[in-house]
């Protein structure tokens, strides 16, 4: 069945062209907000310009105007069905000490997942060195770890120059791009189902589990604790939390016990992944400016039982801030019920 | 089963589709966008190295922090900025968008670029390139975690079909009978491919031109016999234009000439 395709466009193009100037300025400005009359003519402009595309499907082989109205009503289609939040403005303060802390809370059993994954890790490590010493270069195939302890700590607590003078910065710099690009790493390996988040997790045990026995090992508790508990204590449970955000995402996947689409299950996700991993960006970028200017000194610069403490104190206000902060009082939650 | 288009179905029932990107555009346009970013890190570079006059360990550090921060954020800022394009798929007019069609929210964006690290892996982004490939969406791994889909979306403009059924004098108007038997008896599809080699007509080499027009006015001439006054000295082009004039305009005035009528 054949239209007048000419009087057709003549009568319409007004609405598409009008449709297409409203898009454009949409979406040109991501945080524009439309006023209920605005929003009344954009909807009657998408259904009309749908009405056509209905039209000119049924009535005319014509692929060119069918494509250009495909193209109006595609792009008004997301606008209009749209029923996520769009959120226009951030607040910092309101994100990190409620939001972070409240969607760590709500999977709390994925980060404990991941804490006994490490300590199995860590117990792998610790207990292969002690058994057997000479796997340290396999088990911990770095330079700076090969090292006898003892050594070690005689060299630091010996050195009168400061090793970093002027390289500080740059160090710390190191340091915080290197742990988050690990932390990502180990969130986006969620989409092994699982399997490349526990390795890393599982690794990064064995490795700390093997240095922990090979400084305890040769005596040098208090120097291992001074060393790793200013930055370590932030550090190792921000790796956690990215382990935590890798197991959600495999969790996701596997989808077990749960009746939603594999779609509806990601897009559950996605926004808590994202909070959790931004955390722990924030934290690794304290940790390695801790790790470069506080960890590196040791006696008689900085006495071993002060850093001690201040790991202490860190690790007590990371645990007060996962488990407390953004928590609501009994009061409001009675009020929100 | 692996298409090359997303179908989306409206709740009104309306029926639209999308041309999905392919694993090749998405490469030369990654292929870009990496350009992109040595380019602004070289003009970051060239920058600090004066700070590096004052302090070597601070511009360092600041560069270190630079590359980390523009190699990651450079997909988030310009796909949340710029709807789902960066520079590259915006020269090769690629575009992220919501596997069901809805708005892209920044949480898709940020996760999916997040997933670069494992699409990445081992190098150039094999592991991306090859679920991309078999996936049925043309989805990567960091696609299919953010329930995101690329597109092609080709600049589409309203055809201009004012060239080729303007109020011309159309011989085979003046027998209108034979002329209601030329609709009658022709297929919504051989309407379609007259229009579009009308529509098209400056894009084909001339010598395929005649050839195609001259193919296709003897089927159409086959369809309605009309008196020799009426096709006497009218070129095969010619004759398809007034065949597609009579096909798509049932009314025998222009609106043009109803405005001097009035």
């Amino acid at each position: 069945m054949i239209v007048d395709l000419q009087l057709f466009i003549a009568n319409e193009r007004p609405s598409w062209e009008e449709l297409e100037k409203r898009l454009n300025h949409l979406e040109s400005e991501p945080n524009m907000t439309m006023s209920l009359d605005q929003l009344q003519i954009f909807h009657q402009l998408y259904e009309r310009t749908a009405s056509d595309l209905a039209k000119i499907t049924t009535f005319s082989s014509e692929p060119e105007i069918r494509r250009y109205l495909e193209n109006l009503v595609s792009r008004a289609y997301g606008e209009i069905h749209e029923t996520r939040e769009k959120r226009r403005r951030i607040f910092p303060l309101q994100w990190f000490f409620q939001t972070l802390p409240q969607t760590f809370r709500r999977h709390v059993r994925a980060f404990y997942l991941s804490l006994v994954i490490t300590i199995a890790g860590c117990m792998f490590g610790g207990g292969a060195i002690a058994l057997d010493p000479d796997s340290k270069p396999v088990l911990m195939p770095f330079s700076g770890l090969m090292q006898d302890p003892v050594k070690r700590v005689q060299e630091e607590e010996k050195a009168k120059e400061d090793r970093l003078q002027g390289f500080k910065s740059t160090f710390s710099a190191q340091l915080m791009t290197h742990n988050i690009k690990v932390s990502i790493f180990t969130l986006a390996l969620g989409m092994t189902w699982g399997f490349g988040t526990i390795i890393m997790l599982f690794y990064n045990g064995v490795i700390l589990g093997a240095v922990a026995v090979d400084y305890i090992h040769a005596g040098e508790t208090k120097f291992l604790l001074g060393w790793l508990m200013p930055h370590g204590v932030i550090e190792i449970p921000s790796i956690l939390i990215a382990g935590q955000a890798g197991l959600i995402l495999a969790a996701a996947l596997i989808g077990h016990g749960s009746r939603l689409s594999l779609r509806a299950r990601l897009r559950a996700v996605s926004q808590d992944l994202m909070t959790l991993i931004f955390g722990v960006g924030i934290l690794l970028v304290w940790a390695g400016f801790i790790e470069a200017f506080l960890s590196q000194y040791h006696e008689p610069v900085v006495p071993y039982n002060a850093k001690i403490a201040f790991g202490c104190i860190e690790l007590t206000l990371l645990i007060l801030f996962l488990s407390r902060s953004g928590k609501r009082k009994p009061a409001d939650e009675r009020t929100a019920k | 089963m692996k298409t090359s288009t997303l179908v989306i179905r409206t709740p009104e029932g309306i029926v639209f589709s999308q041309q999905l990107g392919g694993p090749v555009s998405r490469f030369f346009a990654w292929f870009i966008d990496q350009l992109c970013i040595h380019l602004i890190l070289s003009v970051i570079g060239t920058f600090i190295a004066i700070f590096g006059i004052l302090s070597i360990g601070f511009a360092i550090a600041f560069y270190i922090i630079g590359w980390f921060v523009i190699s990651i954020g450079y997909g988030i800022f310009f796909e949340w900025n710029w709807r789902g394009q960066t520079i590259g798929k915006r020269l090769f007019r690629l575009r992220v968008m919501d596997v069901e069609g809805m708005r892209i929210q920044f949480n898709q964006i940020v996760v999916r670029n997040l997933l670069r690290f494992v699409d990445s892996l081992p190098f150039a982004y094999f592991v991306g390139g090859v679920t991309c490939w078999l996936n049925s969406k043309c989805q990567r791994l960091g696609d299919i975690a953010a329930n995101t889909v690329v597109i092609r979306s080709p600049k589409v403009l309203e055809p201009d079909l004012d060239q080729i059924l303007a109020g011309k004098f159309n011989s085979l108007r003046q027998f209108p009978h034979l002329a209601a038997r030329l609709r009658q008896n022709t297929l919504p599809a051989e309407a379609g491919i007259a229009l579009q080699a009308l529509l098209r007509r400056d894009e084909l080499d001339p010598v395929a031109r005649v050839e195609m027009f001259g193919d296709l006015a003897a089927h159409f001439r086959t369809k309605v016999e009309f008196p020799a006054e009426a096709t006497e000295g009218v070129a095969d082009e010619q004759y398809l234009r007034n065949v597609v004039d009579v096909l798509y305009r049932t009314r025998t005035e222009t609106r043009a000439e109803k405005t001097v009528a009035a």
